[in-house]
């Protein structure tokens, strides 16, 4: 389980989507743990791997911390509606969710859009939360502007909500609700998107905890496996070519997605 | 005046955040290093049972209280310690949220100081609440 852990985290981290969508098909598909259990391990151990990616970037000055504080609202408000469904929904469902978005996510880690920089004048709620800000870049600090604030507000809820309910950091929803929507430059989004996870996962488990979704025995393994794999991936991200990886992951995914469908419809769990 | 300041504050922004991320390192080793000794003193004791988590039962789950799993922890109880680890770990987000609040409350910052003090009531609220 451990050697399990290590390669979710190893894989989450190289990919970008995190270790919870390999954690918790890998507990409840092979080790047949109930699914309740897995998403309380999972969202654990997401908090140990966003601090400890975040700690890293936001040294660099990526991450835009107005912003991240200010659409944590929303994340964290979501995570604790969606961990107080997980409470009340049979595992059977939550595996049927879990499929689905596990579907999703690999279609949106195979595409990969640049956001496109608007130059129109902030409105009456951009300047009132100070978001615009500069990032480094080879050529220095590059200015740019969050736009759209509402709606990415909206679509963070929901990216809080699917964290809550599924034990996942749900990175990919944060990182599409950034920058597709609020048209936040890519490095931005993906640092500032790491930062968020972490205090969205702490809501989470905290509903978690108190509703005996954590055991100690399942969560040891996990943290400490996912936390060693993504610190080797972290490592390996900067010299390797991983768009081949992508592809190949995105296809287990949504191979595990089918698999968690089928077993939450035929009643397995 | 106004380039004046808002080079101020960017200047306390970056220091804040090399700060921060020195939090959330430390915060996940030390909580790491504990789940590790926990883990270790676990295995020692249970490493040979066998373990079922196929079916969901809240009660099996976790120590009740903080109290009772400080007690256990000290008694060197692995299961305690693991606790207290992840207790650890939940804290450090929240310990980021609170020293956020701070360096805004610094910079003077009301409207962000207010915003990050929503998102901690709704953490501790997630931790101690009974609404959910």
């Amino acid at each position: 389980m451990l050697l399990g852990s290590i390669v979710a985290g190893l894989l989450g981290s190289l990919t970008g989507l995190g270790g919870g969508v390999v954690i918790v098909p890998l507990l409840v598909l092979v080790f047949h743990v109930n699914v309740k259990y897995a998403i309380g391990a999972s969202l654990v151990s997401v908090i140990a791997t966003s601090s400890g990616a975040a700690a890293a970037y936001v040294r660099e000055g990526y991450s835009n911390i107005r912003m991240g504080m200010f659409l944590e609202i929303a994340t964290t408000l979501g995570a604790l509606l969606g961990a107080s469904l997980a409470t009340r929904l049979p595992a059977g469902i939550l595996a049927v969710v879990f499929g689905a978005v596990l579907i999703v996510s690999a279609g949106l880690s195979l595409q990969h859009v640049d956001p496109v920089s608007t130059s129109d004048p902030p409105g009456h709620l951009e300047t009132l939360l100070k978001l615009d800000s500069a990032y480094p870049t080879p050529e220095g600090l590059e200015e740019y502007h969050v736009r759209r604030i509402p709606a990415g507000f909206a679509m963070m809820f929901g990216a809080g909500t699917l964290s809550g309910l599924l034990g996942t950091g749900s990175g990919a929803f944060k990182v599409l609700a950034m920058d597709q929507i609020m048209r936040v430059p890519f490095k931005v989004s993906t640092t500032t998107s790491n930062f968020m996870i972490g205090v969205t996962a702490a809501a989470g488990v905290g509903v978690y905890l108190r509703r005996g979704f954590v055991v100690p025995g399942l969560a040891m393994p996990v943290i400490l496996g996912v936390l060693a794999g993504s610190m080797i991936g972290t490592r390996l991200l900067v010299r390797m070519e991983t768009r081949w990886l992508r592809i190949a992951f995105a296809i287990v995914i949504a191979a595990l997605g089918v698999e968690m469908i089928y077993g939450g419809i035929s009643g397995r769990f | 005046m106004a380039e004046t300041k808002a080079a101020q504050s960017s200047w306390t922004d970056e220091r804040v955040e090399k700060l921060l991320g020195t939090l959330l390192l430390t915060g996940v080793m030390i909580s790491g290093l504990v789940v590790l000794i926990g883990g270790g003193l676990y295995l020692l004791r249970y490493g040979r049972d066998p373990v079922h988590y196929e079916n969901f039962d809240p009660q099996q789950a976790s120590l009740h209280g903080i109290v009772e799993v400080g007690k256990f922890a000290l008694r060197g109880d692995g299961r305690a310690i693991i606790e207290i680890g992840l207790l650890l770990l939940i804290a450090t987000p929240m310990m980021r949220v609170v020293f956020s609040m701070v360096a805004f409350a610094l910079e003077k910052d009301r409207l962000y100081v207010v915003l990050t003090l929503i998102v901690l009531v709704i953490l501790l609220l997630s931790l101690l609440g009974r609404v959910t």
